[in-house]
């Protein structure tokens, strides 16, 4: 590998952007493609499918046989809410490989008993969100059933364009929540993209069956191609 | 996107600035039940350092020292280990699996 490829592999690391690494295994020639060139690469089918699983793998394209090495960032999971719920979520996520963070300004929910080894911060979203760099591997949970908690947390999801963005409520909670975050300036297309009510619909009673669904939401938003996406939910 | 090799590719970089020789082993291919996924990679450099894993330290030792070749002649090459491999490596992954790997020069 040549330097300049490894460093700027690792530079599109540290930034958290995702890149695919194309060896001609035959002659050991390298490309380094950015996801943001997949678009008007000729391998784009592969690289979309390869960075979707984020599984690396060998394939044969024009007569050459490739390694496709798949760099994606680590996936984090935001937890807005250090209750009941989350109690059963962070621990879930974190087997699933999240990097995990619950945020609740409430110091009564958000205590180191409640939450062993999980990071917890013990403020309001406005000052907790900002440097824990949301991005677009990040998957955004909304729980405390707290307007001023969840509101401003989900303003901020937006902005951050999060993969997957879920707050907890029933339908009627949840207009009422759409009404808010809509006085507060946000687009319906942001609003359409809360998951809400949060979860697969698999019936989830107790708190870690609704960890189980909410995951499972999750996962199916990361994996699954658009089409099949759709039809999942 | 759950896998974390990124101090690997670190030290590589790393070392070859500090002038070492360095080499770069990847998992390309596997069957059967293989140790490590595709993508899984060590990083060696020429005094035998090496750090990640390409298997569960099966195949570590056999690797290291194709590297060494790598690193002196600047040549890729793939090297297969498996259970059905045996007269070209004394090595072989007790799982069952294949697996190759790539190994290519840093710089």
């Amino acid at each position: 590998m040549k330097l300049d490829i490894l460093h700027e592999l690792n530079a599109e690391r540290a930034a958290r952007r995702p890149v695919i690494l194309v060896t001609d295994t035959e002659s050991g020639e390298q490309r380094l493609v950015k996801a943001k060139d997949f678009a008007k690469d000729p391998l784009r089918p592969e690289l979309d499918k390869q960075l979707r699983m984020g599984k690396s793998a060998s394939v044969e394209a024009g007569g050459k046989k490739l390694f496709l090495n798949v760099y994606a960032p680590t996936a984090k999971l935001v937890i807005i809410g250090a209750v009941h719920i989350s109690q059963a979520l962070a621990p879930l996520a974190r087997s699933l490989g999240y990097d995990v963070t619950v945020v609740d300004p409430r110091t009564a929910f958000a205590s180191p008993e409640r939450f062993p080894d999980i990071p917890l911060i013990a403020e309001w979203p406005d000052t907790a969100l900002p440097p824990l760099n949301v991005d677009a591997y990040t998957a955004f949970v909304a729980v405390t059933h707290d307007p001023k908690i969840d509101d401003p947390a989900l303003l901020h999801a937006f902005e951050r364009n999060c993969f997957y963005i879920g707050a907890l409520g029933s339908r009627k909670t949840h207009a009422k929540r759409a009404d808010r975050l809509r006085a507060q300036g946000a687009r319906e297309s942001d609003i359409a993209r809360i998951h809400a009510p949060i979860g697969l619909a698999i019936g989830a009673v107790s708190p870690s069956e609704i960890a189980v669904a909410i995951m499972a939401e999750i996962t199916a938003v990361l994996r699954l191609p658009p089409k099949e996406k759709e039809e999942a939910a | 996107m759950l896998d974390r090799d990124e101090d690997i590719l670190k030290a590589a970089e790393d070392w070859q600035k500090a002038g070492r020789g360095v080499a770069l082993a990847t998992v390309v291919e596997t069957w059967g039940s293989a140790p490590r996924p595709a993508g899984s990679s060590l990083v060696i450099n020429d005094e035998g350092t090496f750090l990640g894993s390409v298997s569960g330290g099966c195949v570590e030792g056999a690797v290291v020292t194709e590297a060494m070749d790598v690193i002196q002649s600047g040549k890729p090459k793939m090297l297969e280990f498996g259970v059905a491999d045996e007269t070209a490596w004394n090595v072989g992954l007790s799982c069952g699996g294949t697996i190759r790997v790539f190994v290519e020069k840093v710089g």
